[in-house]
């Protein structure tokens, strides 16, 4: 016997349309719900904003502490900055200094 | 039907942020059978179903906060409701190495009316039923959710990517991946019938 399984897949989406689940809600269950709301802990408007800057404030010390060090590495360095400051001085000033030597 | 009179959703909403915790109840009664049907859906027995709509519940709950009346609260809920029933396929996965070769003889009977002639074979029967949630059993979470959203419950792309969060495009391909899956587990039942 062949079979097209297209026709099948067909058949059996339409059964499933033509039967739909139940919407029947047992007794009493709203009050099952309400009973367990007591224990968590209630819903609170701001509670996304506080969530949101929690996380931002992370990241903003995060990136401060980052910059931080950023900052205050080459200061642990004075020679090398000092020392570059004079040698670009000195490039840059060098055709005004003295006499020129041609 | 609502009466006129009745408070519309987003006012017993304000009212349980204000701290009018019973109120949720009104919530639960407008729009908790519909919860029940999407349930149904996904699960088969029905300590299962009251788990899940338990659990859609308390999550509606702890989110209220969030919810912005941007759009009706039901499509807010249903959003919640259909990612829950998902996170319960994924967790309760099935083994879907079930073959076909533990057909009942009335779920044989019906495959083989629809093989011999599809227009007359009976949508309603028992056994028809049953087979489809045996093919259904076997699909992967992901195959079942956009089975059902896009061929049982005649849904758009556009409605399946807002319920399940995904992007227009996964659920294109998606959908393109479960129809190949379903093809492929009719296609054990035709070998483990006729071959």
């Amino acid at each position: 016997m062949s079979m097209n399984l297209d026709d099948l897949h067909k058949k059996l989406i339409a059964v499933a349309r033509a039967n739909p689940p139940s919407d029947h809600v047992p007794y009493a269950f709203e009050k099952r719900i309400l009973a367990r709301l007591p224990s968590l802990p209630a819903p609170d408007e701001w509670a996304g904003w506080v969530r949101a800057l929690w996380c931002s404030a992370g990241v903003c010390a995060a990136i401060a502490i980052m910059l931080g060090v950023w900052t205050t590495l080459p200061a642990n360095e004075p020679e090398l900055g000092a020392s570059f400051c004079h040698d670009l001085e000195q490039t840059i000033l060098v055709s005004t200094d003295g006499e020129p030597n041609w | 039907m609502r009466m006129a009179t009745e408070p519309s959703d987003a006012e017993v909403i304000a009212a349980v942020l204000r701290g009018d915790i019973p109120r949720f109840e009104e919530l639960i009664a407008r729009h908790t059978s519909r919860v029940f049907a999407t349930a149904r859906r996904y699960a088969r027995r029905e300590s299962e179903v009251e788990d899940i709509v338990q659990e859609v519940w308390i999550k509606a709950y702890q989110r209220l906060a969030t919810f912005r009346g941007e759009a009706p609260f039901e499509h807010w809920l249903m959003r919640l409701a259909v990612r829950t029933c998902y996170d319960f396929l994924r967790e309760h996965q099935r083994s879907r190495e079930a073959t076909f070769t533990d057909l009942t003889t009335p779920e044989n009977d019906w495959l083989e009316r629809v093989m011999a002639s599809p227009e007359d074979s009976d949508e309603e029967s028992d056994a028809a039923r049953k087979l489809v949630g045996r093919v259904l059993d076997m699909l992967s979470p992901a195959a079942r959710l956009i089975i059902t959203l896009l061929e049982i419950e005649d849904r758009s792309v556009k409605e399946i990517s807002q319920l399940t969060g995904w992007s227009i495009s996964l659920v294109k391909v998606r959908a393109f991946r479960a129809r190949a899956e379903m093809k492929k587990c009719l296609r054990r039942i035709a070998q483990d019938k006729y071959l």
